[in-house]
C-alpha cells in the first residue's frame, strides 16, 4: 500500500497589490485558494491550467520558496506549512527538490557542472569532498550524461538545452529526495529533445519510488507523464481525476472548453472547439461566487448566487467543482 | 504560375567564429490562397527563410545563391530601395513576439497609424477609417484604437499586431510563431481568425511554427526543416500519415497528443547541430535511425519522390 | 580536483584575455598602467644608482651638488627633469609620487569597491528596510561636502594619502557605485537559479557570498578601475588647491610650482619641467586606468560581445 507523500489542505495564498499612491485600501491577488490534494508515493500528480491560474504559484508553495497566506501542507503526516528556517527546513529541502522551467537560467553561469550538482551535498554536509565526486559521476550516468568526467568540469553555456535540464534533474536527485516538483521542465526545449527528457523523469520516478508535482500548461505532456490530472482556474481547483479520465470524459465547463481548444497534430481529426467569452484575467479580490461564472457557456442565475462551488466526487475518483454537472 | 517559388536559396552569415550555414538549398512554392507551415526546430532556419524572402537580413549575412520570385519577379537581385516596394505593401511579416515589441508610450492606433502612412500618403481621417476597418477584420473592437498597448490583452495585442501587417494589403503574410506566447484558449481564436481573414482576402500565408499540432491545422502543405536545409515537402496530409524522412517521421512519432491512442513515443538522440560546422553529408545522419555510408558522405539531394511530394534523403522510408 | 579547477581558471582568463586584447583601448591602459607601476617601482633602485640620498631624497634632499646656480633648475645629466623650487630632483619626486599613486589609487578604490559590493548585494538581497537604509546612506554620502570635510580635517590632523585613502575607500563604498553594484546584483537576484540554491538548502549568507557575488564581481572590478582613476585625480586637484596635508605627491609637485608664482605667463614655458612631468604622468595614469576599464567593458558584459 502506498503512503501518502504530500497532502495539501485548503492551501491559500494572497498577494497584496500596491494600492496605487493616494489610495489606503489594499487589494489582494487570490493566487492560490482552497487547494486540497494529496499525492501517493510513486504517484505523479499534473497541476495543469493557462496563465495566472495559480500553478507555478502552488509549485513554490510546496517547495517553501515563498510562505502559505493559509492552509496545510503535510509532508508524510507532519504540517509543514509554517516551517520558517532553521534546521526544520533544511531537512525538508533534503527531501523534497524541484525542477525549473529554464535550463538556462536555473544555473549559476559561473559554476561548473560538478559544482552545480554537488550544491545540495555541500549545503547540506554530505558527504567529503571524495564522496561527492564519486555520488556526481554517478548521477550523471544516471541522467543519461555520458562519460561524466568529461563533463564535470563544463559550463553551463557549453552545454545543449536538453544536457543542462538533464543536469537540473541531476542536481535535483542528488540528495535523493522523495518528491519531487516539476515547473514545466521540457517547454523550453526543442521538440525532438523533449521525449528524452520526458523518459528520464520517467525512468528516474520508478527507480526512486517518487512522488510528482508536475507543473504544465500542455496538456499533452501531462497526458504523457501524469497519473492523475488536477486542472487549476484562476487559483482554484475546478476538475481533479485520473489523467484519461479528465482528458477524454471531462466535466467541468472549461476543463472542456480548454481540452477542445488544444490543437491536434492530426489531419484527419476535426475538432469542434467550445467557444467561450472572454480572456483569462487576474484573481484581484474575486466575487466569492464560481469564478468561472463570467465566462461559463452553462451558467445560471444559481451560480451567480451561490459560494464558489465545492469539488464534488462524481465517481471513481473524478472531482468537479461545478454546480451544473 | 505560383504566387511565390522559392529556388535553390542559400543564405549565410559571417561571424567571428565562422560562417553560419543558416539557409542551403531551399525550395519550395506558395499559391494564393493557401497556406504553408514551416515546420521546424531551433536553428533549423525557418525565421532565416523569412528574413531572406523579406531581405530583411543583417549586415553580415549574404545570399549566396538561389532565387526568389514573387508574381514572377525575383526579388533576389533587387536593390533596397526596390525591395522596399514589396516590403508591407505585397509580402508582409509577423514577427516572433512581435506583440511584445509594441511601443508603450504611443497608442496601438498612432502605431499603425505611422506604419500605414510610411508606405501610403494618405491623411489621417482616411488612415483610421482604414485601421477601423482592419481591426474588424481582425476582431477587434475599433474603439479600441486609442488605447495604450498596457491595456490589450495578449490575444488583443496579437490582433492589433496582424492588423498592422494587413494594412497595406499584402497578398502574402509571413507568421513567425504567432501563438507561442498565447493561452490555447486564446490561440485557437487568433488561428480560426486568420484563417478567415485568408480566405476573405485570398492571400497566401506562411506559418512558422515548431508546434506540429498547429502547423497541421492551418496549413495546407508542409515543410520540414533541418539544420538550414529543407528535408520534406508535401501537403499536410502526406506529412503526417506517409511521412517519407526520417526526421519527419521522428517529430511525428515524438508530438504526444490528448486524443486518439496514448502510444509509446519515440525518442531522438543527440541535438540539432552546430550551423558553423554541420555535419558532413547529410546533416541529419549522426541522429538518424538510417544512416548508412553514403549519408556520412553526401548531402542528399532535394528531389521529387512522388506528385508534389519533395524528399531529401538517400534512405528515405517507404 | 584542484588541478582540474586551476586549469579551468587558465583557460578562462586566457577567453577574458583574448576579448580584452581585442579592444583596441584595453592594452594601451595596460600598457600605461605597468610602464608607470614600474616607474614607480624601480625608485629605490633610482636612488641607489644615483647614491647619495642627501641630495636625491625626494621630500628633503638639496642638489648640493648644482651650487652654486639657484633652483629650480633646468635639466641636466645629474638632474634629467631638474629640480623644484627646493632643490630637490624633480625624477626621483616623479617615481616617489607616482608610486604613492598607485598605492592611493588601489586601495580606495580596491576597499572602496569592497565594501560597495558587500552592501550592493545584501542591500539587494535582503531589500525591504535593509535596503532602503543603505540606499539613503548612499543619497547623504553623494551629497557630503568632501572639500569642506578635508579642509576641516587638515586643521586638525596630518592627513597623509594613507588616511586619505581610507576616507576615499569610505566615500565610495557607501556612495554612488554601491546604488550600481546593487542594481547589478538585483538582476541577479532574479534569476532562477538564486531559487534554485534556495531549494538545494542554501542559507542566506552561502547565496549571497557563493552566487550573487561572484556575478556581481566582473562589474565592481570594472567600477574599481574607475575608482582609480577617481582616487588620484581627486587627490591630484585637492592637493593642487592647497587643501591637502600631504608631504609628496603628484598633485603637491604642481602645488608647489604653482604657489611659488612659477606658472603665470611666460614662467610657464620657461619652468615646463615644474609641471609638465606631474600633470602628464597624472593624466596618463588615470587614462590607463580608464582604458583598462573600458578594455573590460565587452568581458564584462557578455551582451555587448559581437556576434
Amino acid at each position: 500500500m502506498n503512503n501518502t507523500t504530500v497532502e495539501v489542505v485548503d492551501l491559500k495564498k494572497l498577494f497584496p497589490m500596491a494600492g496605487g499612491l493616494f489610495s489606503r485600501k489594499v487589494r489582494y491577488i487570490h493566487a492560490v485558494e482552497d487547494l486540497s490534494f494529496k499525492i501517493q508515493e510513486g504517484e505523479t500528480l499534473g497541476l495543469v491550467g493557462e496563465s495566472g491560474c495559480g500553478k507555478t504559484t502552488t509549485g513554490k508553495l510546496l517547495v517553501k520558496l515563498i510562505p502559505p497566506t493559509g492552509g496545510h501542507i503535510y509532508f508524510n503526516g507532519s504540517d509543514v506549512a509554517t516551517i520558517e528556517g532553521g534546521a526544520l527546513l533544511r531537512e525538508y529541502r533534503r527531501k523534497v527538490q524541484m525542477i525549473f522551467q529554464d535550463p538556462y537560467e536555473s544555473m549559476n553561469p559561473r559554476k561548473t557542472v560538478y559544482d552545480i550538482i554537488a550544491e545540495p551535498l555541500v549545503v547540506q554536509k554530505v558527504g567529503n569532498i571524495v564522496e561527492r565526486e564519486t555520488m556526481v559521476a554517478e548521477m550523471l550516468s544516471g541522467v543519461g550524461i555520458v562519460p561524466p568526467d568529461t563533463f564535470m568540469f563544463r559550463y553551463p553555456h557549453e552545454l545543449s538545452g536538453g544536457q543542462r535540464q538533464r543536469v537540473a534533474i541531476a542536481r535535483a536527485m542528488v540528495i535523493n529526495p522523495s518528491f519531487l516538483v516539476a515547473d514545466e521542465p521540457t517547454s523550453m526545449l526543442d521538440v525532438s529533445v523533449r521525449t528524452g527528457v520526458m523518459k528520464l523523469m520517467l525512468q528516474l520516478r520508478k527507480e526512486f519510488n517518487l512522488a510528482v508535482l508536475y507543473i504544465t500548461h500542455d496538456l499533452a505532456v501531462a497526458r504523457y507523464m501524469c497519473d492523475r490530472l488536477a486542472v487549476m482556474y484562476l487559483g482554484r481547483m475546478v476538475e481533479l481525476g485520473e489523467t484519461e479520465e479528465v482528458l477524454q470524459n471531462p466535466l467541468h465547463p472549461y476543463t472542456k472548453a480548454l481540452i477542445s481548444a488544444i490543437p491536434i497534430p492530426d489531419p484527419t481529426f476535426t475538432r469542434e472547439a467550445i467557444p467561450i467569452k472572454g480572456g483569462v484575467s487576474k484573481p484581484v479580490d474575486p466575487h466569492p461566487r464560481c469564478r468561472f461564472y463570467d465566462r461559463c457557456p452553462v451558467a445560471t442565475d444559481g451560480c451567480e448566487k451561490l459560494e464558489h462551488p465545492p469539488l464534488e466526487d462524481k465517481g471513481s475518483g473524478h472531482y468537479v467543482a461545478c454546480y451544473e454537472v | 504560375m505560383a504566387l511565390l517559388e522559392v529556388s535553390n536559396l542559400t543564405m549565410h552569415y559571417t561571424t567571428r567564429v565562422g560562417d553560419v550555414m543558416a539557409v542551403d538549398s531551399v525550395d519550395f512554392t506558395l499559391e494564393r490562397g493557401r497556406a504553408l507551415g514551416l515546420v521546424g526546430e531551433s536553428g533549423c532556419g525557418k525565421t532565416s527563410i523569412a528574413m531572406t524572402i523579406l531581405k530583411l537580413l543583417p549586415e553580415n549575412a549574404r545570399i549566396l545563391g538561389g532565387q526568389i520570385r514573387f508574381d514572377g519577379v525575383d526579388l533576389v537581385p533587387l536593390s533596397e530601395d526596390q525591395m522596399r516596394k514589396y516590403r508591407w505593401d505585397h509580402i508582409s511579416m509577423v514577427f516572433q513576439a512581435a506583440m511584445n515589441s509594441l511601443n508603450p508610450v504611443y497608442t496601438v492606433g498612432d502605431q499603425i497609424l505611422e506604419a500605414i502612412q510610411h508606405h501610403m500618403p494618405m491623411k489621417e481621417r482616411a488612415v483610421r477609417k482604414r485601421i477601423a476597418e482592419l481591426f474588424n477584420l481582425v476582431g477587434l473592437d475599433p474603439a479600441v484604437m486609442d488605447q495604450y498597448p498596457h491595456e490589450y490583452s495578449g490575444g488583443m495585442k496579437q490582433r492589433a499586431v496582424i492588423a498592422m501587417a494587413l494594412s497595406c494589403d499584402p497578398s502574402i503574410i509571413i507568421a513567425d510563431e504567432p501563438t507561442t506566447a498565447l493561452d490555447v484558449i486564446v490561440q485557437d481564436r487568433i488561428l480560426k481568425q486568420i484563417d478567415k481573414i485568408r480566405e476573405e482576402l485570398n492571400m497566401g500565408m506562411i506559418y512558422i511554427s515548431h508546434d506540429i499540432a498547429v502547423i497541421a491545422e492551418v496549413s495546407d502543405r508542409i515543410g520540414v526543416m533541418y539544420a538550414g536545409k529543407m528535408v520534406e515537402f508535401a501537403d499536410t496530409h502526406t506529412i503526417f500519415k506517409s511521412p517519407v524522412h526520417p526526421y519527419t517521421y521522428a517529430l511525428m512519432s515524438t508530438f504526444p497528443s490528448v486524443k486518439g491512442d496514448k502510444r509509446e513515443l519515440v525518442e531522438l538522440s543527440g541535438e540539432p547541430p552546430n550551423l558553423i560546422e554541420p555535419p558532413l553529408g547529410c546533416r541529419f545522419h549522426p541522429r538518424c535511425p538510417r544512416v548508412t555510408a553514403v549519408c556520412q558522405e553526401q548531402d542528399p539531394v532535394f528531389t521529387e519522390v512522388a506528385n508534389e511530394h519533395f524528399c531529401a534523403c538517400w534512405n528515405q522510408r517507404s | 580536483m584542484w588541478k582540474v579547477r586551476v586549469k579551468l581558471t587558465a583557460k578562462s582568463l586566457r577567453a577574458n584575455w583574448g576579448m580584452f586584447a581585442h579592444s583596441k583601448l584595453g592594452p594601451i591602459g595596460l600598457f600605461l598602467i605597468v610602464f608607470f607601476l614600474l616607474f614607480g617601482l624601480v625608485h629605490p633602485l633610482y636612488l641607489v644608482y644615483r647614491g647619495s640620498d642627501k641630495i636625491y631624497d625626494p621630500v628633503v634632499g638639496f642638489a648640493y651638488d648644482l651650487l652654486p646656480e639657484g633652483n629650480p633648475h633646468p635639466p641636466t645629466l645629474s638632474h634629467p627633469l631638474g629640480t623644484d623650487i627646493l632643490g630637490r630632483d624633480i625624477l626621483g619626486q616623479l617615481m616617489h609620487s607616482t608610486a604613492k599613486a598607485f598605492m592611493l589609487g588601489l586601495i580606495a578604490a580596491g576597499f572602496g569597491v569592497l565594501i560597495s559590493t558587500l552592501v550592493g548585494s545584501i542591500a539587494a538581497y535582503f531589500g525591504g528596510f535593509i535596503d532602503s537604509v543603505f540606499m539613503r546612506l548612499a543619497d547623504v554620502v553623494m551629497l557630503f561636502p568632501l572639500i569642506a570635510f578635508l579642509v576641516a580635517l587638515s586643521a586638525a590632523i596630518e592627513i597623509t594619502l594613507f588616511k586619505l585613502a581610507i576616507i576615499l575607500a569610505i566615500l565610495m563604498g557607501f556612495g554612488g557605485t554601491t546604488i550600481i553594484l546593487k542594481s547589478q546584483a538585483l538582476t541577479v537576484k532574479v534569476k532562477p537559479f538564486i531559487e534554485a540554491a534556495r531549494v538545494s538548502g542554501g542559507g542566506h549568507f552561502r547565496i549571497i557570498l557563493s552566487h550573487i557575488i561572484p556575478n556581481v564581481l566582473p562589474l565592481s572590478f570594472l567600477y574599481m578601475m574607475f575608482g582609480v582613476t577617481t582616487a588620484i585625480f581627486s587627490e591630484a586637484i585637492l592637493s593642487y588647491l592647497g587643501f591637502l596635508n600631504v608631504r609628496m605627491s603628484l598633485g603637491i609637485m604642481i602645488y608647489t610650482a604653482n604657489d611659488s608664482g612659477y606658472l603665470i605667463g611666460s614662467r610657464l614655458g620657461t619652468y615646463w619641467y615644474l609641471w609638465l612631468p606631474p600633470g602628464l604622468i597624472i593624466s596618463l595614469l588615470c587614462a590607463g586606468f580608464y582604458f583598462v576599464g573600458r578594455g573590460l567593458d565587452e568581458v564584462v558584459n557578455p551582451r555587448l560581445r559581437e556576434r
